[in-house]
């Protein structure tokens, strides 16, 4: 069982974020990025699979500043192998490129089941998965847990929670793409030592990206800009007959009232 | 046993010796101690340890468990721990592996130098490693990595301090010539709020005294001797060759730190690893030229003074923090039961500044609850510290064992500054 894990780093929040001058775009040479979390849920529960049942877990990312820390972490908790895909990405790759990127990768590895992070503070839908396993034809679950491939028969069975406290357990063939919530333990830490040590004695495999598959993004930003304080709460006084009557004046103002009062 | 030459022993079934019969019967009374009644796989695992070796040493006189502050709040001390491990505790998995503080105490006092200092950080290297470290303390190591602070603060705002410091604040990288003065602020003077008041309280101090001083701003990173006895010696190192390749960069006469434990690792830790850095701790370079200050009123406090671990006892330090608070005008001083070579711990040294919960969970009673009840034993209204993990530690115990309103946490130097500034005129509104 070969389960892949991308990866990929986000802006990390701790400094304040800044806009560049256009203000289409964060200014991305002040940021200073991690590895999505969900990423490493998602990591850290293919690791587990790795001590369960035996299953070889690759961990990939397409290039961009930082990445072979966060690929030479991922083998220094127990990854077997660490891909990264070279290319000229622009900073901050929209998630169609990045998942035709990857697509192109996954291509030309043995894998059975790619395991990715449900979602990220910039692809709050979860698109990358749905989008990989569309681009390579597989089946794909988002917002699992509790992840069980059952190589054998050639299946994964994997939880996935809805509202009002019920859980389906779904089953799908291999291979496939799963979006993954949680692992079902905390994110393991790695020693600075054995990253140190990792980093002497292993190295990052590379791939080059398929040309015709980077293209520039389709989508243009027009306008990026912090969110802004348009109206302030208007606390209504008086007894209560009158509180009533301004309610119900400002809502008909506002048009909310289906009648005119 | 083995050298003995038994032929030349004439075995007797008994003997009466001085009126008494005793048994020719060979006992253990003849015999090498015989430690193999117990399996020693645990022992081993911990002493086969490059630095761990002197745990097997112990032999089990108590004079460490007097002195030991952990075992003041819980069942704890070196003895008490070879104890275990010899009964067969793997110290690997054990709590009690996170509860020294790396005090030294121990140290002082043990005849056969079973030294927990080099003990603990190598053991916990290997369970850091292995990624069995508690959370909490991961959370720290983490931190510390990735944004050069165990707080987890913006690394680009390590010298906002400095806005509200009321006088200027050189950066290093900004005045572009040798300094006398490299002001190393470190993480909690850095980032914390009571840490701030301190870092501020300093550049003003440095200031009255016309010295030419600056810091690294947002250049600096952790020291990470705390980390290093915790068992992150990765992290440790990697910080120690980025913090000598900054320093590298710059001219200065001397170093100058707030932090005892940075003290400590400036002047103990880097040399093994090629710097030699002209360090001294603030009280140093502030006690000689104390009566240079401008006092403009007098402090009628009665203070006690708690000696950081990691400048007394680890670095024989006693005298500067003391020789400061006494020129104070005004100022009574008075010593704790427990001071100087044989001062309590504030239990943040040796990672237990970020393993406040999982201590907690161990021990009856927090370190720093235990010391504060001291101070206020003495009758003191003031506690003078001077060790950036204590005002906050302190405070909150100040907090918890009902001394709040009896206790004020000052920094030593927080008092100086005091002391230069002038006293609110009668009836003016605060």
């Amino acid at each position: 069982m070969n389960l892949l894990v991308p990866l990929k780093l986000v802006p990390d929040l701790v400094e304040e974020l800044t806009l560049n001058e256009a203000g289409t775009d964060l200014d991305r040479d002040a940021l200073i990025y991690k590895l999505n979390e969900f990423d490493d849920q998602a990591l850290e529960e293919a690791l587990v699979l790795k001590e369960t049942t035996g299953a070889t877990v690759t961990a990939i990312a397409l290039d961009a500043p930082e990445i072979d820390q966060v690929l030479f972490t991922a083998l220094a908790k127990g990854a077997d192998r660490a891909v990264k895909v070279t290319g000229d990405f622009e900073p901050g790759i929209d998630n169609h490129t990045a998942a035709q990127v990857l697509a192109g990768a996954v291509r030309g590895q043995q894998v059975d089941l790619v395991l990715c992070g449900v979602q990220a503070p910039d692809d709050l839908d979860g698109q990358l998965g749905v989008l990989l396993a569309g681009a390579l034809g597989w089946p794909h679950v988002s917002v699992v847990s509790g992840i069980e491939p059952d190589s054998a028969a050639g299946v994964v069975r994997c939880h996935q929670e809805y509202a009002g406290g019920s859980m389906a357990l779904l089953e799908t063939e291999l291979p496939a793409v799963l979006g993954v919530q949680a692992a079902r333990q905390p994110p393991r830490y790695a020693a600075v030592s054995t990253i140190r040590k990792v980093m002497k004695e292993k190295q990052l495999e590379e791939v080059a990206a398929t040309p015709g598959e980077v293209v520039a993004s389709k989508l243009q930003v027009r306008r990026l800009f912090k969110p802004e304080s348009r109206a302030h709460a208007r606390m209504l006084e008086g007894d209560v007959t009158r509180q009533v009557e301004d309610l119900v004046a400002a809502l008909n103002e506002r048009g909310v009232l289906k009648v005119g009062v | 046993m083995s050298e003995i030459e038994k032929e030349r022993i004439k075995e007797k079934e008994s003997v009466v010796v001085e009126g008494i019969t005793l048994t020719g019967q060979w006992n253990r009374m003849f015999e090498q101690r015989v430690i193999w009644e117990y399996d020693p796989t645990n022992l081993d695992k911990v002493t086969s340890i490059a630095g761990a070796e002197s745990l097997g040493w112990c032999y089990q006189c108590g004079k460490c468990t007097g002195v030991c502050p952990v075992d003041h709040v819980a069942s704890y001390s070196p003895r008490k721990i070879f104890s275990k491990v010899r009964g067969g505790v793997d110290l690997f998995s054990d709590p009690d592996l996170w509860l020294c503080t790396t005090c030294g105490n121990c140290l002082r006092v043990c005849p056969k130098e079973v030294d927990m200092l080099k003990i603990m950080p190598a053991v916990r290297e290997q369970v850091v490693a292995a990624g069995n470290a508690p959370p909490e303390l991961q959370q720290a190591f983490e931190n510390t990595f990735r944004y050069g602070n165990p707080l987890g603060e913006p690394p680009r705002k390590r010298a906002d301090w400095a806005k509200d410091a009321g006088v200027t604040v050189p950066v290093m990288a900004q005045v572009k010539r040798p300094v006398d003065i490299l002001f190393y602020v470190e993480c909690y003077w850095s980032y914390h709020p009571r840490g701030k008041q301190a870092a501020q309280a300093m550049a003003r101090t440095l200031n009255r005294l016309g010295l030419d001083f600056a810091i690294l701003g947002a250049e600096e990173k952790c020291a990470c001797d705390a980390q290093r006895a915790a068992g992150e010696k990765g992290l440790f190192e990697l910080f120690t060759e980025q913090n000598i390749a900054t320093l590298g960069k710059y001219e200065y006469a001397t170093l100058m730190t707030p932090d005892p434990h940075a003290f400590n690792a400036f002047k103990n830790e880097y040399p093994k690893y090629g710097a030699t850095l002209p360090v001294v701790h603030y009280t140093q370079l502030l006690a000689p030229l104390v009566e240079k200050l401008p006092f403009t009123r007098e402090l009628k406090y009665k203070v006690t003074f708690h000696d950081p671990c990691y400048l007394g006892r680890q670095n024989g330090e006693y005298e500067s923090p003391r020789h400061l608070l006494q020129a104070i005008p005004g100022l009574t001083f008075t010593e704790m039961l427990r001071c100087k070579a044989n001062g309590y711990c504030c239990g943040g040294g040796g990672g237990g500044m970020w393993l406040g919960s999982f201590a907690a969970s161990h021990e009856k009673e927090r370190l720093s609850e235990r010391r504060v009840k001291e101070a206020v034993e003495t009758g003191a209204d003031v506690l003078a510290v001077c060790c950036p993990f204590e005002v906050s530690l302190f405070e909150d115990a100040v907090k918890t064992t009902g001394n709040a309103g009896k206790l004020m946490v000052r920094d030593i130097v927080e008092l100086l500054d005091e002391a230069c500034t002038p006293a609110k005129e009668e009836g003016a509104i605060a």
